[in-house]
């Protein structure tokens, strides 16, 4: 008779099974999540990556609103086929300033980590106006209207500041610029250099949509050819044991 | 709390106890076989921990004993791939273009792996069967702007059309007539330019239009509208359009230029690939 013989006692009093039963999900809990916190191999941190600009902020919360993620993922997984097709596999750090990440967890099309540059602006214009001209097998919906929808930067100041609550770096230089950032991005004529000084010599500063005006479908095709591209593989050397 | 009831065979087990309406529950002891297989799957666990990366420490995780890496098996994987292909990809590489076709082993290795770059890299503007769509060419007819040989095409691959990030990227810009030419003379030589492929038109247009089209169009399309691939001018006359052969996509045509572009595969792509591809794009069935 020993202690394993007194489980009867936890099974007949609720409330002892309660208390313990969540002693237990917490030990769990602790021991998969905690370490995550601190462990270095599941902080690599990986040269290259910044917050997203203004202009693409706006463009990935077009793609959260738009439901983008249940048909497309955003994780290439470390296996030989995935990298041949989509190119290098997913790093933790790649998504470290999501909120929320936009991993998905179903490939209707393909996975989007790295569709950035892949593609032209002008393909992404004609393929989320008519995905079937471009690619007839495609069972993707139209989204031409947002080239219609016109959008200002009312609140992308907020929205920096919101990001910057949940842990992601921005400064006070690219909050208090963020509106004229979010505009310079889709002006090649405009004063970027405060863009570039601010984000890196990388962003992609174009009229994304060809259009005049900052349409849904600018800041949208600004996310999407930013998407992967931040890290350089050509100089990044993956550690084996992360 | 039920007293324990008295049994009702000699032989029956003890009861938990618990008894509703005269009905009572036997305590049986859990089967063997499933308790050996929860002890087990214990056993395993603890051998699966140790082999493998698992338990949290202060800065990192047990490494295992396996050595098990996600990083270096894909890794090794990729590598395997590579090196299972690498006598056959540098003979492609270095393979003089024209002769892959009549090597079996070559050309038969160079379409597929050009089929599937193709399906990765090429299918989304020229479709998954190389038929094109509006202002992506049709990779299967025999029709080329700027030539189907394997040459030809090899280099269109490598250096694209039209692109700002390699100087050898093919390169021609027709002008945006609308700003050079009257209304009329517009619709004019958009009837010309459809009645060339055999659809008839009003023959007053054409007239008027033959005249617009050789003075501002022959000198690329030439006299009879055929083209010239050096030039990467399109044949006007073989009803085969990339943007649409009806009057008003020709007009649009007209009057404000194309400007398709593709990229250069250079940068993204090995030689053997491109090679691949070019062989997989030239045995499609318009390879001259």
């Amino acid at each position: 008779m020993g202690i394993l013989d007194k489980h009867h006692v936890l099974e007949k009093n609720i409330t002892l099974l309660s208390i313990f039963a969540f002693l237990v999900v917490t030990i769990g809990g602790l021991v998969q999540i905690a370490p995550l916190f601190w462990l270095e191999n599941t902080i690599e941190d990986v040269e290259g990556m910044r917050p997203y600009t203004p202009l693409e902020l706006t463009g990935r919360d077009i793609y959260v609103r738009e439901g983008c993620y249940v048909c497309h993922s955003q994780m290439i997984r470390p296996m030989r086929d995935e990298v041949e097709r989509y190119g290098h596999y997913s790093l933790a750090a790649e998504s470290k300033y999501d909120h929320p990440f936009q991993w998905g967890s179903k490939r209707t099309g393909p996975d989007l980590a790295r569709v950035g540059g892949r593609y032209s602006d002008e393909w992404h214009v004609d393929h989320l106006r008519d995905p079937q001209a471009v690619v007839p097998e495609s069972v993707m919906p139209k989204y031409g209207f947002l080239e219609n929808r016109i959008i200002d930067a009312k609140y992308i100041e907020d929205r920096l500041k919101t990001d910057r609550f949940v842990g992601v770096p921005y400064t006070d230089e690219m909050v208090e610029n963020a509106a004229a950032d979010f505009r310079a991005q889709s002006d090649p004529d405009s004063d970027y250099d405060g863009l570039l000084e601010r984000y890196g010599d990388k962003v992609q500063v174009r009229n994304f949509d060809g259009a005049a005006g900052i349409s849904e479908a600018d800041a949208l095709i600004a996310y999407l050819q930013m998407l992967g591209t931040l890290v350089d593989f050509s100089t990044f050397t993956p550690v084996a044991s992360r | 709390m039920a007293k324990q009831p008295k049994k009702q065979l000699p032989d029956d087990p003890d009861t938990t106890g618990h008894e509703w309406d005269g009905i009572q529950e036997f305590n049986n002891p859990l089967p063997r076989w499933w308790l050996w297989t929860l002890y087990a799957t214990i056993v395993w666990a603890v051998i699966y921990s140790i082999a493998y990366p698992a338990w949290p420490g202060i800065s990192s995780a047990t490494a295992g004993v396996m050595g098990w890496s996600t990083r270096a098996n894909v890794a090794n994987d990729i590598a395997a791939a590579e090196a299972a292909n690498a006598d056959i990809n540098a003979r492609l590489a270095e393979v003089e273009l024209t002769e892959i076709s009549a090597d079996p082993e070559l050309s038969g290795y160079a379409t597929s792996a050009g089929a599937a770059v193709f399906k990765t890299w090429c299918a989304q503007c020229h479709g998954s069967g190389a038929a094109g769509a509006k202002g992506y060419p049709n990779l299967l007819d025999n029709d080329w702007l700027w030539g189907g040989d394997i040459e030809a095409i090899h280099a269109t691959v490598k250096h694209g059309i039209r692109n700002e990030e390699d100087g050898d990227a093919r390169y021609s810009e027709m002008p945006a007539f609308g700003e050079m030419l009257e209304k009329e003379e517009l619709s004019a030589v958009t009837n010309y330019v459809i009645s060339l492929s055999g659809t008839p038109q009003d023959p007053a247009q054409v007239e008027a239009g033959q005249t617009v089209f050789m003075d501002n169009c022959a000198s690329c399309h030439g006299d009879e509208g055929l083209g010239d691939r050096d030039q990467g001018a399109p044949n006007l006359a073989d009803a085969i359009w990339l943007y649409g052969g009806d009057y008003d996509t020709v007009l649009q045509t007209v009057t404000y230029s194309r400007y398709g572009v593709m990229p250069p595969w250079s940068t993204r792509l090995t030689e053997a690939e491109i090679r691949a591809v070019s062989s997989y794009v030239h045995q499609l069935g318009g390879g001259e």
